[in-house]
């Protein structure tokens, strides 16, 4: 069938399975908005305040349904304005699959105007990224797209399509959705050698990272950690799969990881890894990580095996299978020793999450909105410490309801991620915990979340500091606090109201569940405000080349 | 763990950027490319990089295996000193006035070196081979005076009858 370029942008979408996507039109992306105009009834196009929105809306879209995120951006600024999100989705290997619109075929190489090497700009950051040069070419680039992004250790592909190439008229052949199929797996003789080691190990500890959700692996693991009786840690890009405080949850490990974890890690006798990399703020000091443990690493990216921790046993594959294997070959054992430690250092645990200072705490915050909402409801948050205490207190979370940007750390993820996370699961309460660094980067998108009606909750932390970095002035520069007590005077209440949300204030835990509540009713989004004292740290931390032995816990 | 010189063999797709790739990758990871050549093969789709690196066996590994992601690269493997033939060609621009011109043309010969250029003041010498040979070369002519000198960078191909072709890393695709 004879069709425009952008007609078979927008065809080829459709075939492949996107119902919504994200973005903002422009000069040259005209023609693909003029196709999209005419399949409404079959695509939803989101408008974001931003292109960095509409990245993070794919993004959150994309961690909390499993499907490949869509993202459409004009030339020049349009594209630039993408980067944040493209290299936030890459750090966190979020399948992604981001089209910009180029200045035409002449044009380009002229410092045109809007023209911006995107392809150039994007390389470090992409799985994979095109910039078509031929028609004949566009929908297999685009099918190629999907593939890529959606396969193996999933991550953004950019696609790249100049002004001239959407208007140009060509043959478009349908083709079949393209669906991840091929699930590698390992020899049941390494899984054989994995049972042994479980079944010899006195002190076994699992640590598991994102790879297990983007495995969509949560339940095996949970019947894995059941039948082993192994307590399990994880990377805050696993929070979500093992509810808080079960019998066998350690929590985060690492930087900000509990003594329970950290202090497994440092004494167990066999680390099982799945699908985490170790990077440096869970293994923070390589030399003396997992100092007495065989390391069994797990993983579908094999770039990964002995990146930067030595594995006695590697498995290369996608873990639910695996997981599958390996779960009739374990045997049942308990450790009531290892357990006795475990309780202890849990013990202490408590200690420190317990202390604090007067009015709402942030682990009061995350208590009820589990009470409220239970394990459905999905948490985006931004990145500071509010994001670590989400990560620390969410009680009740399932796989894909905790989106986070663990790799790249990007403050002004949590809005955008959200909206996402709400046009892909209607049904769902979704949150967006945030504070008043990070809200403040991006807190535009409210027009967004006002304009569609999703009903996304946002919950700004306000201690009146940027919190992260003043702990470290705290902690390592003598209180030298600058450009961290910066004093603003945003009314977060006339705010909300002013883009058309509802906004609310809570200064105790009781206030906060009758504003929640409210909220809750009013079915449409809104903003809560909670201050909080910029004293409350992220307890606890050990340092960059530090152990547990160094841990600070006041 | 000792540092290690390797010659890695590339097949990549031949398409625009798959240099710029390739060496992106290298640079943004803190690999070293001591030298690299690319050019087209007999399949004008395929090209083939010869690229010189060095570092610890993890670094090797994790080069190759990093290389491998590339979504363009067929074929990684790295060629072994004694089953491939390496070869590197050298220009070299010498000062060279009447009187030193017969002890250059003397170096030559042994090394097997062509004059490929007189002038009245220099003289250029050609230099085919291994690296290690025109290493020597160069070590001999260093104490004339070198106005210019260029490196292709070493190429490799295997003896024999193994050949390297493009794998399908699809399913290892990560």
């Amino acid at each position: 069938m004879k069709m425009t370029g952008a007609e078979i942008v927008v065809e080829v979408l459709i075939e492949q399975g996107v119902t919504e996507l994200f973005g903002y039109p422009g000069g040259t992306a005209l023609n693909i908005y003029e196709a999209l105009y005419n399949s409404q009834d079959r695509i939803k196009h989101y408008l974001t305040a931003h292109e960095q929105g509409a990245t993070h809306a794919a993004d959150g879209y994309a961690r909390s349904t499993g499907k490949t995120g869509v993202v459409i951006a004009t030339s020049g600024p349009g594209s630039t304005n993408t980067v944040t999100g493209i290299a936030t989705a890459y750090l966190d290997s979020i399948p992604m699959v981001v089209i910009t619109a180029n200045v035409g075929t002449p044009l380009i190489g002229k410092d045109s105007f809007q023209e911006v090497f995107i392809t150039g700009i994007t390389q470090p950051i992409t799985k994979h990224n095109y910039a078509v040069r031929d028609i004949s070419r566009l929908a297999d680039t685009l099918r190629n797209a999907f593939k890529i992004a959606g396969s193996g250790r999933k991550g953004p592909v950019l696609v790249d399509i100049p002004k001239d190439i959407t208007a140009q008229v060509y043959d478009y052949e349908p083709a079949e959705r393209w669906v991840y199929e091929e699930k590698l797996s390992a020899s049941q003789e390494e899984l054989r050698d994995i049972a042994c080691c479980i079944k010899k190990s006195k002190r076994p500890v699992i640590c598991f990272g994102g790879g297990v959700i983007s495995a969509d692996a949560g339940e095996e693991l949970v019947e894995f950690i059941a039948k082993t009786q192994i307590p399990a840690c994880h990377t805050i890009m696993g929070t979500g799969v093992i509810g808080f405080g079960e019998e066998l949850d350690m929590g985060i490990i690492g930087m900000h990881g509990s003594l329970t974890a950290n202090h497994a890690i440092d004494e167990c006798d066999l680390l099982i890894a799945m699908g985490t990399r170790f990077s440096d703020r869970v293994a923070l000091k390589l030399s003396d990580f997992a100092p007495h443990a065989k390391v069994v690493h797990m993983d579908i990216d094999d770039s990964e095996i002995r990146k930067n921790v030595s594995a006695d046993i590697a498995v290369v594959g996608d873990i639910k299978t695996e997981l599958k294997n390996l779960i009739p070959m374990v045997c049942e054992c308990r450790r009531p020793q290892w357990m006795e430690s475990i309780k202890k250092w849990r013990m202490e645990d408590m200690k420190i999450y317990n202390q604090g200072f007067e009015g709402i705490r942030p682990a009061d915050i995350l208590d009820v909105i589990g009470e409220v909402c239970g394990k459905d409801a999905i948490i985006a948050t931004d990145v500071g410490q509010h994001q670590i205490w989400a990560a620390q207190f969410c009680k009740k979370t399932k796989p894909r309801g905790f989106l986070t940007s663990g790799g790249l750390g990007t403050m002004g993820f949590g809005y955008g991620a959200a909206i996402g996370a709400q046009v892909g699961n209607p049904d769902a309460r979704v949150f967006h915990i945030t504070s008043d660094g990070s809200f403040h980067m991006n807190m535009n998108e409210a027009c967004t979340a006002v304009s569609y009606n999703l009903p996304v909750i946002t919950v700004i932390l306000d201690n009146k500091v940027l919190g992260m970095v003043y702990q470290w002035q705290t902690s390592f520069y003598d209180k030298h606090y600058i450009a961290t007590t910066v004093e603003r005077k945003s009314d977060y209440v006339k705010l909300a109201q002013g883009f058309g949300a509802n906004g609310y204030r809570a200064e105790t835990r009781e206030e906060f569940s009758a504003v929640l509540k409210q909220a809750l009713e009013a079915d449409k989004p809104a903003w809560i405000v909670c201050p909080i004292d910029c004293r409350e740290r992220v307890l606890p931390m050990i340092s960059s080349g530090d152990t547990v032995r160094e841990v600070m816990t006041e | 763990m000792g540092i290690n010189k390797v010659v890695i063999a590339l097949l990549v797709e031949n398409n625009a950027n798959v240099l710029s790739r390739v060496s992106m990758l290298f640079g943004r990871r803190g690999y070293n490319i001591d030298s690299l050549t690319v050019s087209e093969t007999n399949d004008p789709s395929i090209s083939r990089i010869t690229l010189v690196s060095h570092g610890d066996d993890r670094i090797i590994e994790q080069i190759i295996l990093q290389t491998k992601k590339l979504v363009e690269v067929k074929a990684v493997r790295i060629e072994d000193e004694n089953e491939a033939i390496m070869r590197e060609l050298l220009l070299v621009k010498v000062a060279a006035e009447e009187a030193q011109r017969s002890a250059i043309r003397d170096i030559c010969e042994v090394y097997k070196a062509s004059i490929v250029d007189y002038s009245p003041d220099s003289i250029v010498c050609e230099l085919t081979g291994k690296p290690s040979k025109i290493d020597g070369f160069l070590d001999v002519v260093a104490k004339y005076e070198i106005l210019e000198l260029c490196r292709t960078g070493v190429t490799a191909i295997d003896r024999g009858s193994r050949i390297m072709v493009c794998e399908d890393f699809e399913s290892h695709r990560s």
